[in-house]
């Protein structure tokens, strides 16, 4: 047997036990609510993270607008999804706007195997239309080089944000309020795939697509203008072209992130998505590598695993044998976290993985080579 | 809206954008130097209300001022040496998620030590005392600060213009690499461009918080950001720039505030960015500059 086909094999295996795990999990999902959520939420940081690894690690195109597109799809999502009969308890400040609520109202009388696909077709429309709206805000943005396309792109993040939480827009977003009762994940196949487990699907195609695309001319061409801009250029890439291509694309994904965020979260604010969030997501990228897919996907259940579960002891007062170990209170966790991120951009600068991906050789020869040791 | 009202708001604006003329001096030093945003500045300027807080609690005001000016230089000059100088070879965008990573650590530092909730900002009598001419009140820092402002930028473009070490800035800012090759001691160089930003931004806190009332370790994000704008409008690397741009945005700001379109007096601020990086992207008074190959 050749090796690609054993890690092909491998591979094959290893997803498939990670489905049997997520179905272990739906059946016992009383008890293991905070491996559900922590496993939920890496998965959609995973998809925000990797999209966001296409832009800045492969194309070499440092942008922080990832929390706006994210709100774009959230809302989205969340306005087409929220159950009619719960509209009016939502937006009790100000009422829904006309057009949405018989916009609700039609889709809630057509037949119901159309309904079923709704929250498919909301997280769509939100991805469509952040890709939309990058392909308008690219044709501007994408002319200015490193540092000032990463404010710039802040700065239209946090245009997203006010627009949504401002006053003008209340019968629409709720305004400051924000949006609440929205539906967890909806199950697929006719409930084949519980609820649980539909996060882990859409993350698992929009990452495959995304690694078909960075192995693609395309994704060639990405990287050649991460390299050198001007040489790329002058090997015949249009650079206006492909830059706006990866924008796009990772609008696209960064909203459906976004979209499902909503679903996990139940409830949405436009405080939710504010830089910290971009931050958060550009931590993620940092600490797996970037310019590695597998990196962004690890590091981000690591990452999440981290700061919601292992950790949270440090924000615990905690005894040891009679005595009160002092620092540990609320907020430690975060200090911890922090510093633990400064040794990675300082010391570990290629991250996780570096620019290298996950790969079955790489896994055996580093057994192989602890084997030797123990031998010798 | 009558005369008076839209002379108090102007003198409001006129205040707030001292202060930030202040902070966006910091952003336009270190990136005329380094060629980096430097993140952290916000969250120095949000720790500088925070150690005059601590330090008001047992000092009389003028030691207490002392203090927190001294101990946020201090910090600035220990962030650049810690955060970005292990990265001074680096490609740009590590140094600039070094600097993401120290505002990140500094927000989750002082939420830690001082908590979440807003702690009040200490009054300084004389700060606080209120002149009235007219309809138009004010109190004392509201004019104190635009002064105080246009006298420091003078000390600091006498000392870049005159003394040997402004004239050391000046070289690293045009070319870092010849700098180097002429004898200039670069690291000393980058420190104390810090530590100026760093005094700068101390300066601009206590006068920004005393009309704030509160700070919070979130306090420091937004308007280190709008001073960068502030910094970019008027020409990255260019000091009445930084002012010019601090004052405009500060006055508009608080004007949009008063016709009630507070939502979107910050998203005006990124949209402001936005044309100007456009239309002009070396701000009103940047040099023009080639790329080459």
């Amino acid at each position: 047997m050749n090796i690609k086909k054993r890690n092909t094999i491998y591979s094959l295996v290893a997803i498939a036990l990670f489905l049997a795990f997520l179905y272990w999990l739906d059946a016992n999902r009383l008890k293991q609510g905070m491996m559900i959520s922590v496993l939920q939420k890496g998965a959609i940081l995973a998809l925000v993270a990797v999209a966001m690894n296409l832009l800045n690690g492969f194309t070499g195109l440092f942008s922080l607008g990832q929390a706006g597109f994210m709100s774009i799809g959230a809302y989205t999502t969340a306005i087409l999804i929220i159950p009619v009969k719960s509209l009016d308890g939502v937006y009790y400040m100000n009422g829904v706007h006309p057009a949405i609520m018989s916009l609700r109202v039609m889709m809630a009388e057509s037949p119901p195997f159309l309904q079923s696909l709704y929250p498919f077709i909301a997280l769509l429309l939100g991805g469509i239309i952040a890709a939309v709206a990058a392909l308008l805000v690219g044709l501007a943005v994408l002319r200015l080089k490193s540092d000032y396309l990463a404010i710039a792109t802040l700065g239209l993040s946090e245009i997203v944000r006010a627009i949504f939480s401002s006053p003008q827009f209340d019968q629409i977003t709720n305004g400051s309020y924000g949006l609440n009762k929205i539906p967890n994940f909806p199950s697929m196949l006719w409930g084949l795939i519980p609820s649980l487990v539909t996060p882990f699907i859409i993350t698992g195609v929009c990452v495959a697509f995304i690694v078909l695309l960075i192995n693609s001319s395309y994704g060639r061409a990405f990287k050649a203008i991460r390299e050198d801009e001007i040489a790329a250029e002058a090997m015949g890439i249009s650079l206006y072209k492909h830059k706006e291509m990866s924008f796009v694309i990772s609008s696209f994904f960064s909203a459906i992130a976004g979209g499902m965020l909503a679903m996990y979260m139940r409830s949405i604010e436009a405080k939710t998505f504010s830089i910290m969030l971009t931050y958060d997501i550009l931590l993620i990228v940092v600490i797996g590598g970037i310019g590695s897919i597998t990196g962004s996907v690890v590091s981000a259940f690591l990452v999440t695993a981290a700061k919601e579960w292992w950790l949270r002891f440090f924000d615990r007062p905690l005894t040891l044998f009679g005595m009160e170990v002092p620092l540990f209170r609320t907020g430690f966790r975060m200090v911890i976290f922090s510093i633990l991120l400064m040794i990675v951009v300082l010391i570990y600068r290629r991250g996780l993985f570096g620019t290298n991906e996950f790969s079955w050789d790489a896994v055996r020869r580093r057994l192989g080579r602890r084997g030797k040791e123990a031998r010798s | 809206m009558s005369m008076s009202t839209i002379l108090q708001h102007c003198l409001t604006g006129i205040s707030l954008g001292g202060a930030y003329a202040l902070i966006a001096i910091g952003y336009t030093l270190v990136y005329g130097i380094l060629r980096l945003i430097n993140f952290a500045h916000g969250e120095i300027f949000m720790m500088a209300g925070y150690f005059m807080i601590f330090s008001l609690a047992s000092f009389p005001w003028p030691i207490a001022i002392v203090i927190t000016v001294v101990v946020t230089t201090l910090m600035g000059v220990i962030i650049e040496r810690v955060a970005y100088k292990p990265l001074r070879e680096a490609p740009r965008m590590s140094i600039m998620i070094s600097a993401i990573g120290v505002s990140f650590l500094l927000q989750n530092l002082s939420t830690y030590l001082f908590t979440a909730i807003p702690r009040g900002y200490p009054e300084i009598p004389f700060l606080k005392r209120i002149f009235r001419v007219g309809d138009v009140s004010a109190s004392f820092v509201t004019i104190l600060t635009p002064v105080l402002t246009i006298v420091l930028v003078m000390v600091l473009m006498g000392l870049i213009n005159r003394t040997k070490t402004g004239m050391a800035m000046r070289a690293v800012s045009k070319d870092f690499e010849t700098a180097k090759l002429m004898g200039i001691n670069i690291n000393r160089i980058i420190s104390v461009t810090f530590a100026i930003g760093s005094f700068l931004a101390a300066v601009g806190s206590i006068l920004y918080f005393t009309d704030r009332m509160s700070v919070t370790p979130f306090s420091g994000t937004l308007p280190g950001l709008k001073c960068f704008v502030a910094a970019v409008f008027g020409g990255i690397g260019n000091i009445p720039g930084a002012v010019v741009g601090g004052f405009f945005i500060g006055i508009v700001e608080t004007l949009l505030v008063a016709l009630g379109y507070s939502t979107f007096s910050d998203a005006f601020t990124f949209l402001l960015l936005i044309v100007m990086l456009l239309v002009r992207p070396t701000g009103l008074f940047g040099e023009k500059t080639v790329e080459k190959v």
